[in-house]
């Protein structure tokens, strides 16, 4: 009797256990769903609101435009291309500028960094000139550099080159100069030259602050690329933007802008997974799953 | 205490027989302040290792002591006086050296095979060579299963056997320790304790440990130097002859070990006293 009753009890135990786990797990589903679809609501709501609001001739639709007058003009885009040429074609110019003008500034900024962060001299003799440097407004270089690449990619570039550089070049230099004295000196006990400290204890060490400047720092590139493309250029969102302003199509303006988030919404995303996967040495945050 | 003041004579006559591993002639180190003064840390430091031999160091909070292990490393030179080792004068960091910190210096960033791989890298052996002689430590550490996990993956202690096994991999002939296991729980401290004897034993290796914890240092060592409040010089040196093999845990409770304790805390003791009246004086 006692043999049928110990194993009866504790199956009930489990079951009660068991249900408890999954009505926990249920209210975690529900809290999540909740959230998406307020979200989703809110989103309706001020989509909505502001079709309303222009259809009603509460706001001016020349000059706010609307949703679904935003939503046609990218569908016309997609389906039937822009004046300048496919819209894939546009978003692959705009990225390949941004691409290329993050790549260059972010190699100069993270070079230049460490090298003044670890070379004493260097920082004292550039210091100075690296902060008049930076004391400039460079978005109005770009008419500059428009003057002198012409109207072709190059001028894009290098606006988004010398947007991307400083944030990038601080932010190293900031992790080169406060890496842990004792990494350091435990490296050079166990035997590593200036360049192994270097490359295998300053560097690593500065990662994690270069890699808060690279999200950053994109988004400044894509501003490089887009204002460059506003002032001159053949081709890409930037002309999208301007040639829409210049018919007074404000629809257009807000499609690109749209396009625009999308694209660096993605890149973004990119981004931080490339960062989850060099960081794996880092004790995992509250962000982190693990 | 006169007599004993000076530890260069003893150690000078064991010197005719084999090079003593560490010497230090009269060596001061000044440091400059962030507000331009001058800051004396040690003064006029005579102090001789013999090869083979564990020699603790103790002293009061901040008096000085791990600026005689830089100055021993090469990571600083004297300001005055002269610093050599194994006979010849110190240029540099010498090949001969290990060092393990007070706080964590593993790098985080590289798994428990790569933190320990890094020295015989940097000097060059070859990769293969390197990760065998790596994992031979690590077994020798107890830490075999662990090599492919990230410093922070493990627990205070754990890393510690990282980093003494990583220094140990090298083959040190003079080990350095500045009080290596302050930040460890008395129960992991005292199965580290035990480990480091182990493994030395083993190498033939001289150690110099800093340390504020008496109890620690006779426990481990063949000498203890008192050093005096800062800027430290030595006071005085003790011989402790207790016989080895040692566990930390019981040779603590040796009556001899009680009275060594008593009559190094006599010397020790005044120089804390006026550390803390120091402090106190400061802080008023």
């Amino acid at each position: 009797m006692p043999l049928e009753t110990a194993p009866a009890a504790a199956p009930v135990r489990d079951t009660s256990a068991a249900a408890r786990t999954e009505a926990r797990e249920r209210a975690a589903r529900h809290r999540r769903i909740g959230v998406h679809a307020a979200r989703a609501a809110v989103l309706a709501g001020v989509l909505g609101l502001w079709e309303a609001a222009a259809r009603t001739g509460v706001v001016d639709p020349f000059n706010f435009s609307m949703p679904s007058r935003i939503w046609d003009q990218i569908w016309q885009w997609v389906a039937h291309g822009t004046a300048q040429g496919s819209l894939g074609e546009q978003i692959g110019y705009t990225l390949y500028e941004a691409l290329l003008g993050w790549v260059v500034g972010v190699v100069a900024g993270v070079v230049l960094g460490i090298a003044l962060g670890r070379i004493r001299f260097l920082a004292d003799v550039l210091g100075p000139y690296v902060k008049v440097l930076n004391a400039i407004p460079r978005i109005v270089l770009a008419p500059i550099f428009l003057i002198w690449f012409g109207l072709g990619p190059a001028s894009k570039v290098a606006s988004a080159v010398v947007l991307v550089f400083f944030p990038v070049f601080f932010n190293a230099f900031q992790g080169a100069r406060e890496v842990d004295r004792n990494l350091v000196a435990n490296a050079r006990i166990l035997g590593a030259r200036n360049r192994q400290v270097t490359l295998q204890v300053v560097v690593p060490a500065a990662t994690s602050w270069i890699f808060t400047s690279l999200h950053v720092s994109f988004g400044f590139a894509l501003i490089g690329a887009i204002v460059g493309e506003y002032i001159g250029a053949t081709k890409g969102l930037g002309l999208l933007v301007a040639a829409a302003q210049g018919t007074f199509n404000a629809a257009g303006v807000y499609a690109a802008m749209t396009i625009l988030a999308v694209v660096a919404l993605l890149t973004e995303g990119l981004l931080t997974l490339a960062e989850r996967k060099l960081f794996r040495w880092k004790p995992a945050d509250a962000g982190d799953g693990r | 205490m006169s007599g004993a003041k000076d530890p260069g004579s003893p150690g000078g006559a064991a010197a005719g027989r084999d090079v003593p591993a560490i010497e230090l002639v009269g060596a001061t180190k000044r440091f400059r302040t962030p507000s331009g003064g001058l800051h004396t840390a040690v003064r006029d430091l005579h102090l001789t290792v013999r090869q083979g031999e564990f020699v603790a160091v103790v002293g009061p909070t901040g008096c000085g002591k791990s600026t005689t292990l830089t100055l021993v490393s090469g990571l600083e030179e004297p300001s005055e006086g002269e610093v050599r080792v194994q006979g010849g004068p110190v240029a540099g960091i010498g090949t001969q050296v290990g060092f393990v910190f007070q706080q964590d210096a593993v790098f985080p960033w590289r798994t428990v095979l790569s933190n320990v791989t890094a020295g015989p890298r940097f000097r060059g052996v070859p990769a293969a060579e390197a990760r065998e002689r790596a994992r031979d430590w690590l077994a020798r550490v107890g830490l075999a299963a662990f090599e492919d996990r990230y410093p922070h993956q493990l627990s205070g202690g754990m890393r510690k056997r990282v980093a003494l096994a990583q220094t140990l991999v090298n083959d040190p002939r003079i080990l350095l320790m500045d009080e290596p296991f302050s930040a460890l729980d008395v129960q992991t401290r005292a199965l580290v304790s035990d480990q480091l004897l182990e493994l030395w034993s083993g190498t033939g290796a001289s150690v110099v440990f800093v340390t504020h914890d008496l109890e620690e240092a006779i426990a481990l060592a063949d000498r203890v130097v008192v050093m005096t409040a800062g800027p430290a010089t030595v006071k005085q040196v003790f011989d402790i002859d207790l016989p080895r093999p040692r566990t930390v845990e019981a040779v603590r409770l040796e009556p001899r070990f009680i009275e060594t304790y008593r009559e190094i805390w006599a010397s020790l003791g005044e120089e804390v006293r006026i550390t803390r009246e120091r402090g106190a004086g400061s802080a008023a």
